[in-house]
């Protein structure tokens, strides 16, 4: 990446001092080999959702293995995570392509600056000081050149967040993330409403005798849970967060995601998954004793195999019958009911029929603003 | 100390009577426990912070030894020292919290701001004025001794239990989430806090508005009274919105009310609104300061006067007021609305503008002068180049959609330890050089403070720019155990703490040395780019100065 080049370029002397004595070969992930990205297309030949469908048993063995590299943190590198979302690339772009180069271009230029008076004015150089106060041209224009260089950043930067914004269609896939201290449970309203629960793998010392233990097919040590959510690629996502009890975050930073889990409120995004494979997130609001070990893991896979897994979990795909089918899935979710009062408009417009959808979610972002 | 009356100054030498009064001192009770001396009270605030900053210092590297390997390494060993040792993992992962809370409030509220404003606001703002002492002595002195049992009560906290809920004390973790007298202590502690800062804001506006000495206008004071003024007031708008935020949280957690709880029609997000609303305005606090601090240095060391000197004036002012309108930036994963978020990242992006033009000037002030490296230049200059590093991280974060990223990862811990820790703490350090020999009437020892800057310019570097990358690769705030995939550069920052914690030997062995073995200061140790009126006083000043008004052309 352009920005490693740079970053590397300006610390390498500080850190080349810090490195002595500390191996600085990353660690080996310890994962499977990089080859299998493939492997679950290929492996959850989405057939029948019989039990014996290998996608069943997600809960108990896990067949998509983890990439290392993607979805998660590689030891030692100094950019951002790879994207796998529109937004996402976007956003990376923005800041790998503008902010990024914008900001060292400007430090550098600051240090040459420092450099060259403090070179060229030093006494030995300089022995008499010149009286000089004011010079209007200049103070005009270190003004006027930083008002225009925010501004050339702002243009991008409000277009990013237009996107962002911009309400998931109609045939969105709705995932319900709720934060409880200290895990996450998941609900697919569209889908029959049914829930998941995702806790921490904790590691084989950690766990009690027949206990379940994190294996490197799970995922990454602190990342992977023993239940996966799993989403389509190729669809867009709509993202409901809310909480149970304290103010919990939902982030996956490989797809440029992060919402507050707040009790009392919905807050709704959207992203679609552009690749399939594994992605890990962690948590991001303190939420109390154990914050740090209530980690997010997606499962990005083809539609097909989503279809089959969410027939294997009892839940429905919405079909021809759509408007009776989104009826029965707000029956269905008691909790998505419950947290109604508080954000009213948020949540019927979620389990209102899909049509109305978009302009529900406009006033949903009016809604959540006006209640602040 | 004491040897004032042995080295009248010049301007105090035409008034040999009037300067006998002027140094007579009370015993050593009243004088330090019942002070109305401003310069005394100063010196009281930066023992207090400097005692503070070692706690909090020492916090950090508390945390840094945990975070320096994957796994939980010594958590359950301190927590077995606590009450409820025993109590399990749980108990040993809420001290991480508890020491995270207790390192950022004991930085902000205990050690930064009592050294800026307290500490060298006190010594020289009075006398860059030509006044004899503080508008309101008395109330300058319960100002500082609110905070020692405010700080009692932090301290103590960690016995009952420990506020876990970060310096931020966010609804719901800090109302039903967190049990035990501990959080009542944590707010208490800074409602304490809080009143002394309001106090000693109305003290600094009121000295500075109406004691100057003849002459002196608004427009001639030196840039370090304009950024305590433009602070004091921040502080006098920004803390009664805390006050009441968490006097909200203190009746939802004893009382039953329910301001954040949705449960009665309450809203943790406003608490988040009214926290920022002073929370935001509060970084400025901690940071105009040391801006006024750079502005006397670079313009001392570079014997010129200050480039720009209105634009700088009024660049702290555009500061300080945009300051105040840009608070949710720090709340843009809550699910603000589009246009919320598209304003305040538009607004928070203005303030690089007054930022950009107070760091060019510094950069033009030097421009054309005639430069001697001593220590507290080198500071300033540090400071400078620090401080940009810290404010462009800070454009990058101010992009809401950017920011949805970055909220609460490390990259957010990197900008704000570049702006504070090396930029408000090297402020700090470049006056607390500038201004030892008048303080205390003994040079430092040039040759320490020199080493001490380089391995702690080092040494904060190595500590804090890994961060950045922990934070753009996904690293969390706020968590005591990672991912494998983050230590490479937690063990470099971790050797960074170590490489700034031996610089900070060096420190207080100069600090101890210079205070009873230094050379003899005289009136004015850096030359003719000291124009303000501190330096025509003795070192150290008598201790009433100005008796008779010194009047400025």
């Amino acid at each position: 990446m352009r920005s490693k080049g740079l970053k590397s370029i300006v610390l390498a002397a500080g850190l080349a001092i810090a490195s002595i004595g500390h191996a600085t070969a990353p660690a080996p992930q310890g994962a499977a080999p990089a080859t299998t990205t493939a492997a679950p297309a290929a492996a959850a030949t989405p057939a029948a959702a019989t039990p014996t469908d290998p996608m069943l048993a997600m809960d108990g063995a896990p067949h998509m293995l983890p990439t290392p590299g993607v979805g998660m943190p590689v030891d030692g590198k100094m950019t951002l995570q790879p994207q796998v979302t529109p937004n996402g690339r976007r956003a990376l772009w923005f800041h790998n392509a503008i902010l990024f180069p914008v900001i060292t271009v400007i430090s550098l230029f600051v240090l040459g600056l420092l450099m060259w008076v403090v070179f060229r004015y030093r006494r030995a150089a300089n022995p008499v000081a010149s009286k000089t106060s004011h010079n209007t041209l200049i103070e005009i224009i270190w003004t006027g050149v930083p008002v225009i260089i925010l501004a050339l950043i702002a243009a991008p930067s409000i277009g990013l967040l237009a996107a962002q914004y911009k309400p998931a269609p109609a045939n969105a896939v709705t995932l319900k993330a709720i934060g409880n201290q200290w895990y996450w449970s998941y609900q697919y309203p569209d889908h029959g409403g049914f829930e998941i629960t995702s806790n921490l793998l904790k590691e084989a010392n950690q766990v009690q005798p027949g206990e379940r233990a994190r294996t490197d097919a799970d995922g990454p040590i602190l990342l992977a849970t023993d239940n996966r959510i799993v989403l389509p690629v190729g669809v867009p996502i709509r993202l409901l967060t809310t909480s149970n009890d304290v103010i919990h975050s939902w982030a996956i930073p490989a797809f440029w995601i992060k919402l507050d889990a707040i009790p009392g409120r919905i807050n709704e995004t959207s992203f679609t998954i552009e690749k399939p494979g594994l992605y890990f997130g962690q948590c991001s609001e303190l939420c109390g004793a154990r914050h740090g070990f209530m980690p997010i893991t997606v499962e990005a896979v083809e539609p097909a195999v989503f279809a089959a897994w969410v027939k294997a979990k009892g839940g429905t795909m919405p079909g021809a019958a759509k408007p009776s089918t989104t009826a029965a899935d707000s029956a269905a979710a008691p909790a998505a009911a419950a947290d109604a009062n508080a954000a009213g408009p948020v949540e019927n417009a979620t389990s209102a029929a899909p049509a109305t959808n978009q302009a529900a979610a406009d006033n949903a972002a009016g809604a959540s603003n006006a209640g602040q | 100390m004491t040897d004032t009356a042995l080295h009248p100054s010049a301007f105090e030498a035409h008034h040999d009577h009037a300067h006998h009064d002027a140094d007579h001192k009370p015993s050593f009770f009243a004088r330090w426990f019942m002070s109305t001396n401003h310069k005394d009270i100063g010196t009281l605030y930066l023992i207090f912070a400097i005692c503070a900053g070692i706690i909090g210092g020492a916090i950090s590297g508390l945390m840094r030894a945990e975070l320096a390997h994957p796994g939980i390494q010594y958590l359950g060993t301190w927590a077995a020292y606590l009450p409820g040792g025993d109590a399990g993992l749980d108990h040993a992962l809420h001290l991480w919290n508890v020491l995270i809370t207790a390192h950022g409030l004991i930085m902000v509220f205990f050690m930064v701001m009592p050294a800026m404003i307290g500490g060298f606001g006190n010594w020289f703002v009075p006398i860059m004025i030509g006044a004899p002492d503080m508008a309101f002595p008395r109330m300058n002195n319960i100002s500082f001794w609110l905070l020692v049992p405010s700080f009692t009560l932090l301290l103590a906290s960690p016995f009952f239990g420990g506020a876990g809920t970060g310096w931020t004390v966010y609804a719901p973790l800090s109302t039903y989430g967190e049990p035990g007298p501990s959080v009542d202590m944590a707010i208490l502690s800074l409602h304490l806090a809080g009143a002394s800062s309001i106090l000693g804001a109305i003290n600094f506006i009121t000295t500075i508005f109406n004691m100057r000495a003849p002459g002196m206008t608004l427009h001639k004071m030196p840039l370090f009274v304009w950024s305590v003024l433009v602070t004091a007031f921040l502080l006098l708008l920004a803390l009664p919105v805390l006050a009441a935020a968490i006097t909200m949280l203190l009746t939802d957690r004893n009382f039953h009310t329910t301001f954040f709880d949705p449960a009665g029609g309450g809203d943790p997000v406003l608490y988040q609104h009214l926290f920022w609303f002073f929370g935001h305005p509060e970084v400025y606090i901690m940071i105009l300061p040391g801006f006024g601090i750079i502005s006397q240095i670079i313009s001392t060391f570079s014997k010129k006067p200050v480039f720009g000197y209105l634009g700088m004036a009024y660049a702290m002012v555009a500061i300080g007021v945009v300051g105040f309108v840009v608070w949710a930036h720090h709340m843009f994963t809550t699910g603000l609305s589009v246009n919320v978020k598209m304003y305040f990242t538009a607004a928070t992006m203005v303030i690089a503008v007054p930022t950009g033009i107070k760091i060019f000037s510094w950069i033009a002030t030097m421009w054309g002068g005639s430069m001697s490296f001593k220590t507290p230049m080198l500071w300033a200059i540090g400071f400078i180049f620090m401080f940009t590093v810290g404010g462009v991280t800070g454009v990058v974060l101010a992009n809401g959609g950017v920011d949805d990223n970055m909220q609460d990862t490390y990259y957010v811990v990197a900008h704000f330890h570049y702006v504070l820790s090396l930029g408000a703490v090297f402020s700090l350090f470049a006056g607390f050089y500038y201004w030892f020999p008048k303080m205390s009437g003994r040079m430092y020892n040039e040759a320490l403070g020199q080493i001490h800057y380089w391995i702690f310019f080092v040494g904060v570097n190595i500590l804090f720019f890994p961060m950045h990358f922990l934070g753009v690769q996904g690293m969390p705030r706020r968590i005591p155990d990672y991912n494998p995939g983050y230590e490479h550069w937690n063990w470099i920052a971790t050797v960074g703490y170590m490489i700034m914690a031996a610089s900070m030997m060096v420190f207080f062995v100069n600090l101890f040395w210079s205070l009873f073995a230094g050379k003899k200061a005289g009136d004015n140790p850096w030359g003719e780019g000291a124009t303000t009126l501190e330096w025509t006083l003795s070192s150290p000043p008598p201790y009433h100065q100005f008796e008779t008004l010194p009047r400025i052309d």
